[in-house]
């Protein structure tokens, strides 16, 4: 696996200035391939939660390289002018909860996202039933999203993630709120999806039940990585 | 692209229908109270229309004969007869008070014609049922809002008068209904006094030593029985001539106050009701005021319920544009729900019921809508400030 993916070369983001600056991330080094889920690890305060919103680009960081499927988008400086575009079309999100929108139903809350990117109603929906089917959630189309259960919910999160083809996906504890059964149930879903769509997904976790399932780790301390081999367990 | 605002509209209706009811029924008393306005001026023209004049002829220096007292010599239209531009003239007396009908009374305007015909200045120009006074006394026509029948007696003052026609839509500037009588009946009643009254001003009169000489103590009691006043006379200009310069040709040789019906409307309308008019203004900023107070309160209150959805759409791409627009139209829709209810409220159920005229005219319910739209728009514009703070990174915690 080469090229393409995203690369995080030496990100440093630091808070305040002065006295009372705090540096979140001191030296973050990371590389997703396609078709790769990596966990990335570190206890409460680590950074965590501060390189999910720089690499989501959602804040700025303060210095450092990041570049995704080839482009550099951050060199010291963003290097792209519409972040809220690159958001849309080039990073996908999953969170601790699914967060869908609670007035759409569940295909919209899919093809909401090409619709934002202007591709017309009919050939959005056509995508979303795509990855709904893929997912095995294709009956609950037209289900709202209080209609389904916590597994359909992240599964249609999942497909919400996908369905723009990002070449990179932020999953933010994906598996926090599920039992062990339901967490690897996500986590086959996201290699299925990583290797089928040839997609960079991050995972930040500590839930203890997915962690042996990846074949490569971040660990994060005090705003540095370190990366680690992983058992890659086969479930 | 979807509509989301529709979306949301139609996931959570009810809670949107019963708001825009809510919403709907401030907005029907809005309508209604500019419908009260609209009844007062139509009455005043009304009045105006239904009187057949082209010109008042009033008291010198006064704004009678509906806004001030006005008293002129019930002789006066002779003279004013004959000037050149008139082709007719009726004497008038115009007076407030409550009519008798069995037990209990009606507040109605009482206005005296003269003898004549369908046509004649002050008559009644249509009749709903039965027909116009032809006797000169004890006999009235009556507005349908009055309540009175056909053949009904009603008590003015001391007297009883037979209703022998009704008609529609005569009312007064205030909206009370218009009772017709006979000139005559009419002066005798703006003055009449009761027996005991008259009794002690003819002992006044008669031990008065300047009245008690042989000739002339009967002459005064008999001025003092009499009413040789009316209230105004009705002009009708001849074809050919302009209200104006018949009007400055009266003023110049009888030394009387003449208006045209430009400033007798101008009177009624600019004067009379006035007060009226800037108490319902004040009524119509602060309802809309008050609606556009609940209209931001209740959108803001509905995007805070939406601020984690708002923060992943922001987080997912979404413009801001596309958020705005979101609020605002729930905010419009929401106006659009309380226009339709507010409209059908006054037309339906406010219109019917008020005591006085209420006239909705379809220019001020567009004005209506407009100012309905508007207001929402702008109260929209706190929720959209609070939606457009939202951090995108709220979605993803930590």
């Amino acid at each position: 696996m080469t090229g393409a993916g995203i690369r995080i070369e030496g990100l440093r983001k630091r808070y305040g200035s002065g006295d009372t600056a705090v540096d979140a991330l001191k030296k973050v080094d990371m590389q997703v391939f396609p078709g790769e889920v990596v966990g990335l690890i570190g206890p409460s305060g680590s950074g965590k939660s501060t390189l999910l919103k720089c690499l989501g680009a959602v804040i700025e960081p303060t210095a450092g390289r990041m570049i995704l499927d080839d482009e550099v988008i951050y060199d010291d400086g963003w290097k792209v002018k519409d972040l809220r575009a690159l958001r849309r079309d080039s990073i996908g999100f999953i969170f601790q909860a699914p967060y869908l929108i609670s007035f759409l139903d569940v295909t919209d809350n899919i093809a909401l996202l090409p619709m934002l990117a202007g591709k017309p109603n009919a050939e959005a929906r056509g995508q979303a039933l795509d990855l709904l089917k893929a997912l095995d959630v294709e009956h609950r189309a037209k289900a709202m999203p209080s209609q389904l259960s916590g597994g359909e919910q992240q599964r249609v999160a999942i497909a919400r993630g996908l369905v723009n083809r990002p070449p990179v996906i932020l999953a933010d504890e994906p598996t926090a709120p599920l039992d062990s059964e339901r967490a690897l149930a996500v986590i086959r879903i996201l290699n299925e999806m990583a290797r089928k769509y040839e997609t960079a997904i991050i995972v930040v976790t500590h839930d203890e039940k997915i962690i042996p399932t990846f074949k490569r780790i971040y660990h994060i301390r005090d705003g540095v990585t370190y990366e680690e081999a992983g058992q890659g367990l086969e479930f | 692209m979807i509509s989301l605002a529709g979306r949301d509209i139609m996931h959570s209706w009810g809670k949107f229908v019963f708001t825009g009811a809510g919403l709907g029924l401030l907005i029907g008393v809005t309508l209604s109270m500019a419908g009260i306005y609209r009844g007062m001026v139509d009455d005043a023209k009304v009045l105006l229309d239904n009187s057949g004049a082209d010109l008042w002829v009033v008291q010198k220096d006064t704004l009678g004969p509906y806004a001030e007292p006005s008293s002129i010599y019930d002789d006066t239209w002779r003279g004013i007869r004959g000037m050149p531009g008139v082709a007719r003239t009726a004497n008038v007396t115009y007076l407030t008070m409550q009519v008798r009908q069995g037990e209990r009374d009606v507040r109605a305007m009482i206005s005296g014609v003269t003898a004549g015909e369908p046509g004649t200045p002050g008559w009644p120009p249509y009749l709903v049922a039965g027909r116009q006074i032809t006797r000169g006394h004890y006999e009235a026509v009556a507005d349908v809002a009055a309540g009175f029948k056909l053949g009904e007696r009603i008590g003015i003052r001391r007297n009883s008068y037979t209703v022998v026609g009704l008609t529609r839509r005569m009312v007064s500037s205030n909206g009370d209904p218009m009772v017709f009588i006979p000139l005559k009946d009419a002066q005798e009643a703006q003055f009449l006094k009761d027996n005991d009254a008259i009794l002690q001003q003819r002992r006044r009169t008669a031990v008065n030593p300047a009245f008690n000489q042989p000739g002339v103590l009967d002459a005064v009691i008999a001025s003092q029985s009499t009413n040789p006043y009316v209230n105004a006379v009705l002009v009708q200009v001849a074809f050919g001539h302009g209200a104006e310069e018949v009007a400055a040709s009266i003023r110049r040789w009888k030394q009387l106050t003449v208006y045209t019906r430009g400033q007798m409307e101008e009177i009624l309308v600019g004067k009379l009701i006035a007060t009226s008019a800037k108490q319902i203004g004040m009524f119509l900023v602060i309802l809309s005021i008050v609606s556009a107070a609940i209209v931001a309160f209740i959108i803001y209150t509905l995007t805070l319920g939406k601020i984690r959805e708002i923060a992943v759409l922001k987080l997912i791409g979404t413009r801001n544009r596309t958020i705005a627009g979101l609020i605002m139209q729930q905010a419009v829709a929401l106006g659009v729900i309380g226009f339709v209810v507010g409209k059908i409220t006054a037309t339906l159920v406010m219109a019917p019921i008020f005591p006085k005229y209420v006239l909705l005219e379809p220019l001020d319910s567009v004005k209506g809508f407009v100012a309905v739209v508007v207001i929402c728009v702008i109260s929209s514009i706190i929720a959209i400030r609070a939606a457009l703070k939202v951090d995108p990174a709220e979605a993803i915690g930590g």
